[in-house]
């Protein structure tokens, strides 16, 4: 050591100070849990009796659903005038939620798909209730622009579908762009989804036909499609994961996109920005991280999942939020700076009433929300502290509802003509449609916790030491 | 041979992923074809301790692809240029700019459908009736334990010999299978 150090004059005195971290790979899946393990953990929720507090949560989240249910029955039976929609302003709640329960979809998409092209193995105990929440996160979005053309009964006209005036949808539309974009995700999602639980049903089914359990081992059997843990078809099976993936992952990026497009290719000052496409991608996926989160921490806390998804994820997750939300940031400063630097009057009138206007304080709360607060996600206390990351996250999930309040409501509400300007406020019926969305995701998600295996056993049994066989442990084991 | 009408073949357990991984390598070199690993997740590098061939699924998924972009172009110039040419803010009736976002998602969507079923078909599923059914709940092949399967079918079956080589190559539990 001390020769190569004489030979290697020109190496700095404070390089010899430098010592070699050591820095241990986190475990996945922690206390060298096993195969079976994993298997038992996964499956005991299904299998076991409902317990008490699914039945009250389940009846809860249905009854909150009603309002959802009222508010649209309320609205279809009497005319799209019971939402706080008044001119200037026709893009109110409606658009608001839809916006926001798409964005939320797209963590689950950006789990399943580009963290599988990118190795990051970490995402094998999320991806499942992930993916989940994209489907009914989708489904909570559907609703309102449905509903929101006015005549929900004529709502497939926004298909290509023949109609008795033989007039076909105008595809040069961004909203006729959207009706692919979000039909496209829902069924590719769907697709994915399905497909990766696959091997997960079929164990189930085993476990069933085991136990004697005819009804259940008949149910799976026929969701697990013929599974018989053959690498023949696991060889096809993880070609078609992968190709899902890569598809998934265009998909998720445009679907965003294309919703930006509804705002940034009008002329609307405010909404007419180039900035938006990949603002609102970045800020879909802040949303859904916290989510996600939202969701897995109680979860983790309830079923004991704590091996399974552990501090590890949860950081890794805190972080995503930090750099997402830090993005998004950005993007709203970059929309400041660009409404300055453009010299548009009217750009810039716009974003000066968007932070001090009559939606001032809307604004504040997206700011302090989305940009403030996921700060504390620098501090590795803050990730690690179950509570405020909980915290954290509901902060991030009202500030990104505030974010697509702030964006559609504040550029109606004052545009061009001081003559033509409003205020928005919404009507009961719309908190009340608005307020059930949040039942109907909940129930869908109690009812995929109880009837399918909630994280995917047959990933995480890959990630695992006693999985590889090249991992050093492994030969150790032997 | 009346014996491999009867039966469907010869199984044996192995414990861990690295013996079957070995088995496997082994069993591939002795030049079987017909004949199977049983595996409760995908293990890495098991494909070519297998000799398997690259999967046949991106076939599918390409046509898939390439019929939903043509889908995308005949359906938006059928409808907005040929059948029902609608003049909206002076825009042409065709271009492959403007609906783009429609051909990308629709061809998206074919190659995802295109993926999902070309995986079951080149799995040959759904397929609800095998005779390693009878075997697998009960021997936990969907939970925690690994099976290595050669059918009767195999030209190169020879029952003596081969439950002389599953043995040596540590396999356990060794039971031949009956064809239902």
């Amino acid at each position: 050591m001390a020769e190569i150090l004489e030979h290697s004059i020109e190496k700095p005195e404070y390089l010899n100070l430098v010592k070699q971290e050591n820095m241990p790979r986190a475990a996945l899946v922690e206390n060298h849990r096993d195969f079976h393990w994993i298997t038992e953990k996964i499956c005991g929720i299904v299998e076991a009796p409902t317990p008490t507090w699914w039945w009250v949560a389940f009846i809860v989240t249905s009854f909150v659903a009603l309002f959802t249910f009222m508010g649209l029955t309320y609205l279809v039976s009497t005319g799209i005038g019971v939402w706080g929609l008044v001119s200037p302003i026709n893009w109110g709640w409606a658009i608001v939620n839809f916006v926001f329960w798409i964005g939320i979809g797209h963590a689950g998409t950006l789990i399943s798909a580009i963290l599988c092209l990118l190795k990051q193995k970490w995402r094998t105990s999320i991806n499942r209730p992930a993916e989940a929440m994209t489907i009914f996160a989708v489904m909570c979005a559907g609703l309102f622009p449905v509903f929101h053309v006015g005549r929900v009964w004529f709502a497939w006209w926004l298909f290509p579908l023949p109609i008795p005036q033989g007039v076909w949808p105008n595809f040069r539309s961004p909203l006729e762009w959207d009706v692919f974009a979000v039909s496209t995700y829902f069924t590719v999602s769907l697709l994915f989804w399905y497909m990766g639980m696959i091997p997960d049903l079929a164990t189930i089914r085993d476990r069933a036909k085991k136990s004697a359990h005819k009804i259940r081992a008949y149910a799976y059997g026929i969701m697990a499609m013929g599974w018989r843990a053959s690498n023949r078809h696991w060889s096809n099976f993880e070609m078609a994961y992968l190709l899902l993936a890569g598809l998934a992952t265009p998909l998720v990026l445009s679907v965003h996109t294309i919703v930006s497009f509804d705002f940034a290719v009008s002329l609307l000052p405010g909404w007419h920005t180039t900035i938006f496409p990949p603002y609102f991608v970045a800020g879909a996926i802040f949303g859904g991280f916290a989510m996600v989160l939202t969701l897995m921490l109680p979860l983790r806390g309830i079923y004991r999942l704590h091996d399974l998804l552990t501090m590890h994820h949860i950081d890794n997750m805190a972080k995503i939020i930090l750099a997402t939300g830090s993005m998004v940031g950005y993007g709203y400063a970059m929309e400041l700076f660009i409404a300055w630097y453009s010299g548009n009057p009217y750009e810039g009138f716009t974003f000066i009433n968007r932070a001090f206007g009559q939606y001032g304080w809307a604004y504040c709360i997206m700011i302090i929300c989305n940009v403030v607060s996921p700060q504390l996600f620098w501090f590795k206390y803050c990730r690690q502290n179950i509570v405020i990351v909980w915290i954290v996250c509901m902060f991030v999930n009202v500030g990104m509802w505030f974010e697509r309040f702030v964006i559609i409501v504040t550029s109606l509400a004052n545009d061009f003509l001081p003559s033509s300007w409003g205020y928005y406020s919404p009507t009961v019926v719309d908190i009340f449609t608005f307020f059930g969305t949040f039942g109907f995701f909940s129930a869908l998600f109690l009812l995929f916790i109880r009837f399918i295996p909630m994280m995917a056993m047959a990933e995480m049994k890959a990630v695992i030491p006693k999985g590889d066989p090249h991992h050093p442990q492994h030969q150790l084991q032997d | 041979m009346e014996e491999n009408k009867q039966h469907y073949g010869l199984i044996a357990e192995f414990k861990t992923v690295s013996g079957v991984m070995n088995a496997a390598e082994k069993i591939r070199d002795e030049g079987f074809t017909k004949w199977d690993v049983l595996t409760p997740f995908p293990i890495h590098g098991l494909d070519a301790a297998m000799g398997l061939k690259r999967s046949k699924v991106p076939f599918y998924t390409f046509f898939g692809g390439l019929a939903g972009f043509t889908l995308g172009v005949l359906m938006v110039w059928y409808m907005n240029a040929y059948d029902y040419p609608l003049t909206v803010g002076g825009k042409p009736f065709f271009s492959p700019i403007f609906p783009f976002p429609i051909f990308y998602e629709l061809t998206i969507l074919l190659a995802a459908f295109g993926t999902f079923f070309g995986m079951f078909i080149t799995n040959k599923l759904p397929m609800h009736h095998h005779p390693l059914f009878e075997h697998l709940g009960f021997n936990r092949a969907t939970d925690d334990h690994f099976w290595i399967v050669i059918e009767t079918s195999d030209p190169k079956f020879n029952f003596d010999r081969i439950k002389t080589l599953l043995a040596a190559l540590g396999g356990i539990e060794i039971t031949l299978l009956e064809n239902k």
